[in-house]
C-alpha cells in the first residue's frame, strides 16, 4: 500500500472529481511543520488546498469552511487543547447547517482522546508518522462519501 | 441550506445575505459551465455600481498584505468588500496551494467581507472564467468594493486590466536595476504603483528609478488615458501609506465615472467573460474527445491550416449534439 502505482490511481480519481480541502491551524500553538507538509501533499496529489495559516479560531475556520465552500477540514492542534477546539468547531459547524463536511484531526494527540474525539463528531483522527499516502487516501474516501450523501 | 436548492433558490438566499449560499453558487460557477451561463442569465441584467480594483505585482511582494489593510480601510467605512485571491494551479498535478488568505484571515469573521480563492485552473492570461463571472455575482450582491489579487507572474498576467476599473501595480525595493526589464510587461498597465516595503533601506533609490520612469511617461503612458498615473510608496506591514492608497484609488474611480469608462470597462470584463467561457467550452470538449480516443491528425492532402478549421467545426458539432 502506498507505491508509486497506488498514488497514480488515487491520482486519476483525484483528477475528475476537484476536491477542495480547508487546512486549518486551529488554536494557539505555532507548530505549523505538519501542516504545512500536509497540505503540500494534498496540493501535489492534485487537490485545491486553502491553507489559513496559524492560531485561527473555531470561528475564523468555520467562516473560511463556508466562503471557500471546501469538501472537507484538516485541522492541526499541538497545543493540547485539542478537546475544547474540536468540540467548539464542530458544534459551530452544526449551527452553520454544514456538518456534513467531514472534518480529520493531526497533531500531538494522545491515543486515549481519540474515542472522545470521535464521540465530539471528529470523523478520522491521524498521529504523528502516519504515511502521507493514507491521508491521501483517507480524503479521497470522506469526500466520495459525503457528495454521495448530499446527492 | 438544504442541498437540492435550484440556481434561483441558492442566488435569492445569497442575496439576502447567506454566506454559505453565496460559497454554493461560486462552486456552481467553477463547476459547470451551463449552469454558470444560469446564473449570469438570472443577474446580467442589471448592473450593481461595484469599484473592480485589481491588484497585481510580483509574487512576494505583498499583495495579499496590502489588501488585508485595505479591507481594514473599506470595512471601517462601512462597506461591503469581496476578495478574488486568485492563485496558480500545478501544472504537473492539477493542484493548487491558496495561500493568499493566510494575510486577510483577522477579516474572515467580518459579516461585511468575503474572501474567496480561486485557483487558476490552467487559464493563461492568469484570470479564469469563473473569477470573471464571481466579479458579476459580487457586483450584483451589492458589493462596494470588490478586490481582486491577481497571481502576479508579470508579463501573462495582464487579463486584469481588461476586468478592474482600477489597477494597482504592486512592487518592491531592491529591484533597482531590473526595473528597465519590468517596463515592458506588467509595468506598463497601471492607474496606480505602489513601492510597498517602503520601510526598507533601498526604497529611496528604488523610489527615485520609478518616479523618473513615470515622468518620461513610459509607465503607463500619460496622455494615451488622460490620467497621470500615481506612484506611491506604504509598507504594508506597518500600515503606513494606506490612506493616501485609498485616496489614489477613489481620486481615479472619480476619474473614470467623469470620462465614462466606468461603464466601457464593464463591457470590456463582459466581453472577456464570454471570450474564457468560449475557450473553456472549447478546450474541455476537445479533451473530452481525446480522452475517447479520438486521434487529432494531419491529414497527408490537408493544410495545417484546414485541419484547424476541421477540427473547430468537429468540436462545434459535437457541442451542438449535446
Amino acid at each position: 500500500m502506498g507505491g508509486a502505482a497506488d498514488i497514480l490511481e488515487l491520482m486519476k480519481e483525484i483528477r475528475g472529481r476537484r476536491i477542495k480541502v480547508l487546512v486549518a491551524k486551529l488554536g494557539l500553538d505555532g507548530h505549523d511543520r505538519g501542516a504545512k507538509v500536509v497540505a503540500r501533499a494534498l496540493k501535489d496529489a492534485g487537490m485545491e488546498v486553502i491553507y489559513t495559516g496559524i492560531r485561527q479560531s473555531p470561528e475564523q475556520v468555520v467562516e473560511t469552511a463556508i466562503q471557500e465552500d471546501v469538501d472537507i477540514i484538516g485541522v492541526s492542534i499541538l497545543s493540547g487543547a485539542h478537546i475544547p477546539l474540536m468540540e467548539r468547531l464542530i458544534s459551530l459547524l452544526k449551527e452553520k447547517g454544514i456538518d456534513d463536511i467531514p472534518v480529520f484531526l493531526g497533531g500531538t494527540i494522545p491515543i486515549p482522546d481519540i474515542p472522545k474525539l470521535e464521540k465530539i463528531g471528529v470523523d478520522k483522527v491521524f498521529l504523528p508518522g502516519t504515511p502521507l499516502y493514507d491521508i491521501i487516501k483517507y480524503t479521497v474516501e470522506a469526500v466520495k462519501k459525503k457528495r454521495s450523501r448530499r446527492n | 441550506m438544504s442541498k437540492g436548492d435550484s440556481i434561483k433558490e441558492v442566488l435569492d438566499k445569497a442575496s439576502k445575505g447567506d454566506k454559505a449560499a453565496l460559497g454554493r453558487l461560486l462552486t456552481i460557477i467553477e463547476t459547470s459551465p451551463k449552469k454558470a451561463s444560469m446564473v449570469v442569465s438570472e443577474i446580467l441584467h442589471e448592473e450593481g455600481g461595484a469599484h473592480v480594483i485589481g491588484i497585481t505585482g510580483i509574487p512576494g511582494s505583498g499583495k495579499s498584505t496590502l489588501i488585508s489593510r485595505l479591507i481594514s480601510h473599506y470595512k471601517d467605512r462601512g462597506l461591503k468588500i469581496a476578495v478574488i485571491a486568485i492563485d496558480p494551479t500545478s501544472p504537473l498535478s492539477q493542484g493548487a496551494l491558496l495561500g493568499d488568505r493566510i494575510r486577510m484571515q483577522e477579516h474572515a469573521t467580518s459579516p461585511n467581507v468575503f474572501i474567496r480563492s480561486v485557483p487558476t485552473r490552467g487559464v493563461k492570461g492568469g484570470l479564469s472564467f469563473s473569477g470573471v463571472t464571481m466579479i458579476e455575482v459580487f457586483d450584483k450582491l451589492g458589493y462596494d468594493k470588490i478586490i481582486v489579487e491577481s497571481i502576479g507572474v508579470g508579463q501573462t498576467d495582464i487579463d486584469i486590466m481588461n476586468v478592474a476599473h482600477t489597477i494597482v501595480v504592486v512592487t518592491t525595493p531592491g529591484l533597482g536595476d531590473d526595473i528597465q526589464a519590468l517596463k515592458a510587461g506588467i509595468m506598463e498597465i497601471g492607474d496606480i504603483y505602489v513601492l510597498n516595503k517602503s520601510d526598507k533601506p533601498e526604497a529611496n533609490k528604488t523610489y527615485a528609478y520609478l518616479d523618473f520612469a513615470l515622468d518620461l511617461g513610459e509607465l503607463g503612458g500619460v496622455d494615451k488615458r488622460g490620467w497621470r498615473p500615481r506612484l506611491l510608496k506604504t509598507s504594508a506591514i506597518m500600515g503606513e501609506g494606506i490612506q493616501e492608497l485609498a485616496d489614489s484609488i477613489k481620486e481615479h474611480l472619480e476619474y473614470i465615472k467623469a470620462s465614462n469608462k466606468y461603464m466601457e470597462k464593464i463591457q470590456t470584463r463582459r466581453m472577456l467573460m464570454i471570450k474564457l467561457l468560449a475557450e473553456k467550452i472549447f478546450l474541455e470538449k476537445l479533451e473530452d474527445l481525446a480522452e475517447k480516443g479520438d486521434k487529432i491528425r494531419l491529414e497527408k492532402n490537408n493544410s495545417l491550416y484546414q485541419a484547424c478549421i476541421n477540427l473547430i467545426k468537429k468540436v462545434s458539432r459535437e457541442l451542438e449534439r449535446e
